[in-house]
């Protein structure tokens, strides 16, 4: 046993901070810094500056772009982007989709698709969740009939993340309505200028514009949408869901919003000095880090016992359900900052013309704080992870 | 980064689990705790024989070349069994303060007696006022020429009645609560003016009330610099609460799986009670709990040895924290799970909870320890 990094993680770590610091643009990071949205160019300014790197898909195999990094550098890499305040990768793309494709697509689907994702030419959306099928996936209605040369896909898709900025969307779709919920479903590659697919935004109790419905109307996608076989879509969901997990505790995260924490809280902002003097907030925060370095072991121990069959690790429900509170937590921290500061709305995306009122740097805590109440509903809600911890670690 | 544990430490691991297995069945322990110690004179033994009381010491010293994962292998071993024995006591507590205080001739006369059995030790430290401030030290040492006399009373000695010798901090100047003028003194358990009150602890186990009354030590009974042992003594306390965290961790997992056990079981209302959701969350809540106090034990048991004795602390503080909630919630929700039947004394689940509370209350709960952290800089700095 021995929990160090070696020398050479070590100098590796080093090494993407020095990137991040040198290459990171200044607007970028600052938005970032303080919790405010980043633009669609943003994030492929920064995508494209990884991938001039080689290190925009750097947990995918060499031939279409991967880097050979070990788990644990992987998990130093995120980390420090986390950190960092360098903007997330669009996970859409590069952990979802691309490794569905490069894992069962055909090799077509895989030339043509893999080399844009890693630089974001190609912007991906998530088609999975429905009006009626949230934790309950499989209960999907989206359907997807053969006509001569093409799919004829039909159905709503919702909660659909950055849809408005998205070149290609994956879709799960029944093919076969009669067979068992799970077998009936395919994986499907539809372009999102194909008419038929109608985007409409739903505005989040933060104010903010992230996710959408997407209508699929009578869509028509060539026989080579399908990605690996007819009604096994279900299989290659689970593997993406998979993947989705990994990173999900976002330790990262959490540590760079402590450290914004406390450098506000050192501000004096209402009362008789900054919140940081005050003991009881100091143990509100020392009680959140501790949870914090916990769940980094934690992490750790998953990685180092990573197993390759591509089904999802059921300690990474753990991951799930701390590292969501743990955000949760920390955003409502930074919110208690600014007390009754927090009050005044301001709209995320700046649709006003109104300077801001009290702190500029006030007005995005208490959105974040809304809009992090999400962290604990996606991905598999809090309470499904208790459920897979409850069957697949404790046998009941 | 690496969290396997070698061939030997998985051989030591098996044996020790083995042991437990066979000789500390819940019905058993009943019989050692009923003994004049409290404990298993013939396990403390048997220990030896296995090299469980050598395990932390260096092989220079009389040892076997462990460390601290070695320590922790074996009290978490001990934690699932609810052991009854001074291990912490002895090999853990004093053991830090022999190791880190003691001369090279001392620990060499010292160490090879503890891992053969034959010298079982108590720390003689808190007194009634002191609480949790290793620096507040009453008990008198004063300088008699040739030898020191100590006067004083020392409170919630564990194992305190069975110790064949006691490690006694004494202040030799300044005042109550300074930092420095605190010697240590090795003192024979039942020497002239040494009397000793044992009483049982919630916890199963054993302490003692032990009063000095002029107790005569000579030059070479003192351990370490003779004013300045606070340090060696801080150092002990945080390996042996990444002990204790090890401990707490093997209670927990043992109430964890007596409670899926349980709710695989029981039955009510036609089913088991497993079937249940609010059950299987909670049950999914106590994972949870669980696995982050195991990270923590991890972090305590690698910085156990850290010399920087800040870095040290400040993780070893995070350690009981997390160990200390996860320990009180594992501990209620068991026997809140089990209804009735965690209740009664007779059933292991309840003593289990109890030993978990009893930790948490060791060396600092864990409100103490998130006070002491809010008041340093951030644990990811």
């Amino acid at each position: 046993m021995d929990l160090r990094l070696t020398d050479d993680e070590l100098a590796f770590r080093a090494e993407v901070r020095a990137f991040l610091r040198d290459n990171l643009p200044a607007s970028i990071r600052e938005k970032g810094v303080a919790g405010r949205k980043l633009s669609k160019d943003d994030y492929v300014r920064w995508t494209r500056i990884l991938a001039d790197k080689g290190w925009a898909a750097p947990h995918w195999p060499r031939e279409w772009g991967g880097m050979g990094w070990s788990p644990i550098k992987q998990s130093i890499f995120l980390d420090e982007v986390q950190r960092g305040h360098a903007p997330e990768a669009i996970a859409f793309g590069v952990s979802m989709v691309g490794p569905v494709i490069y894992t069962f697509g055909s090799q077509a689907q895989k030339e043509r698709f893999l080399p844009r994702i890693v630089d974001l030419r190609d912007w991906w959306c998530q088609g999975f969740s429905e009006p009626g099928a949230g934790s309950d996936l499989a209960s999907l209605r989206t359907s997807a009939r053969r006509d001569g040369d093409s799919w004829v896909i039909s159905g709503q898709k919702t909660w659909t993340t950055m849809a408005q900025y998205a070149d290609w969307i994956f879709v799960l779709a029944r093919t076969n309505p009669q067979a068992k919920k799970q077998e009936g479903i395919s994986f499907f590659l539809v372009d999102m200028k194909t008419p038929g697919i109608t985007v409409r935004p739903i505005e989040t109790i933060d104010g903010g514009h992230e996710v959408n419905e997407v209508f699929l109307d009578e869509v028509r996608a060539p026989l080579d949408a399908l990605v690996g076989e007819e009604n096994k879509g279900w299989d290659y969901a689970k593997f993406l869901l998979a993947n989705e997990r990994n990173g999900i505790a976002r330790v990262g995260i959490s540590k760079a919003r402590l450290d914004r924490l406390r450098e506000l809280a050192a501000i004096p902002v209402y009362g008789s000095g900054p919140k940081m003097q005050d003991p009881f907030f100091r143990a509100k925060i020392a009680a959140v880090e501790v949870e914090l370095k916990a769940l980094e072991m934690t992490q750790m121990r998953v990685i180092s016992n990573r197993r390759n069959d591509g089904k999802p690790d059921p300690a990474s429900s753990v991951l799930k359900i701390k590292g969501s509170e743990i955000q949760q937590a920390t955003t409502e921290l930074l919110m208690e900052v600014v007390g009754p500061y927090a009050l005044p709305y301001e709209a995320p995306d700046g649709r006003t013309n109104e300077p801001p009122v009290g702190f500029d740097w006030a007005g995005p805590l208490a959105p974040a704080y809304f809009n992090n109440r999400k962290v604990s509903i996606y991905g598999g809600s809090n309470e499904i992870q208790r459920g897979i911890i409850a069957k697949a670690i404790l046998g009941l | 980064m690496d969290f396997e544990l070698s061939g030997e430490q998985q051989m030591l691991r098996d044996n020790v689990a083995r042991l437990m297995k066979d000789r500390y069945g819940f019905e058993a322990r009943k019989g050692y705790q009923a003994s004049p110690h409290g404990w298993s004179d013939a396990l403390w033994r048997e220990y030896a024989d296995m090299g469980l009381l050598g395990a932390p010491f260096a092989e220079d010293d009389g040892g076997f070349g462990g460390g601290a994962v070695e320590t922790m292998i074996v009290m978490e071993e001990f934690g699932k069994a609810l052991a009854l024995e001074p291990y912490l006591q002895t090999i853990v507590l004093c053991g830090a303060l022999i190791k880190h205080g003691a001369s090279s001739e001392k620990r060499a006369e010292l160490i090879g007696k503890i891992a053969a059995g034959e010298l079982r030790l108590s720390f003689a430290h808190t007194e009634r006022q002191s609480g949790y401030d290793l620096n507040d030290v009453g008990l008198t040492a004063r300088n008699d020429g040739a030898s020191f006399l100590l006067s004083g009373e020392k409170g919630l000695i564990g194992q305190g009645d069975s110790a064949d010798t006691l490690i006694v901090s004494a202040r030799l100047s300044g005042d109550r609560r300074d930092r420095r003028g605190i010697g240590l003194f090795l003192v024979d358990a039942n020497a002239q003016g040494v009397t000793r009150r044992g009483y049982p602890t919630q916890d199963g186990q054993r302490a003692a009330e032990i009063a000095f009354a002029n107790v005569r030590a000579e030059p070479q009974d003192v351990l370490g610099e003779l004013e300045g042992a606070l340090p060696v003594i801080e150092r002990a306390v945080d390996e042996t609460i990444a002990a204790l965290s090890a401990e707490a961790v093997g209670a927990m997992s043992e109430a964890l799986s007596m409670t899926v056990e349980y709710m695989k079981t029981r039955k009510q209302f036609g089913v088991t009670i497993g079937s249940f959701q609010a059950l299987q969350h909670r049950a999914a809540d106590m994972t949870v709990a669980l696995e982050q106090a195991r990270s923590m034990m991890y972090l305590a048991t690698m910085m156990a040895g850290e010399e920087d004795a800040n870095e040290r602390a400040k993780s070893i503080s995070a350690a009981k924290v997390q160990i200390g909630r996860s320990a009180r919630f594992v501990g209620q929700q068991a026997v809140q799970i089990h209804g009735g039947i965690g209740m009664t004394y007779e059933y292991k689940v309840g003593h289990l909870f109890k030993r978990l509370t009893m930790i948490d209350a060791a060396y600092g709960d864990a409100d103490l320890h998130v006070r002491r952290l809010a008041d340093q800089g951030s644990l990811f700095a």
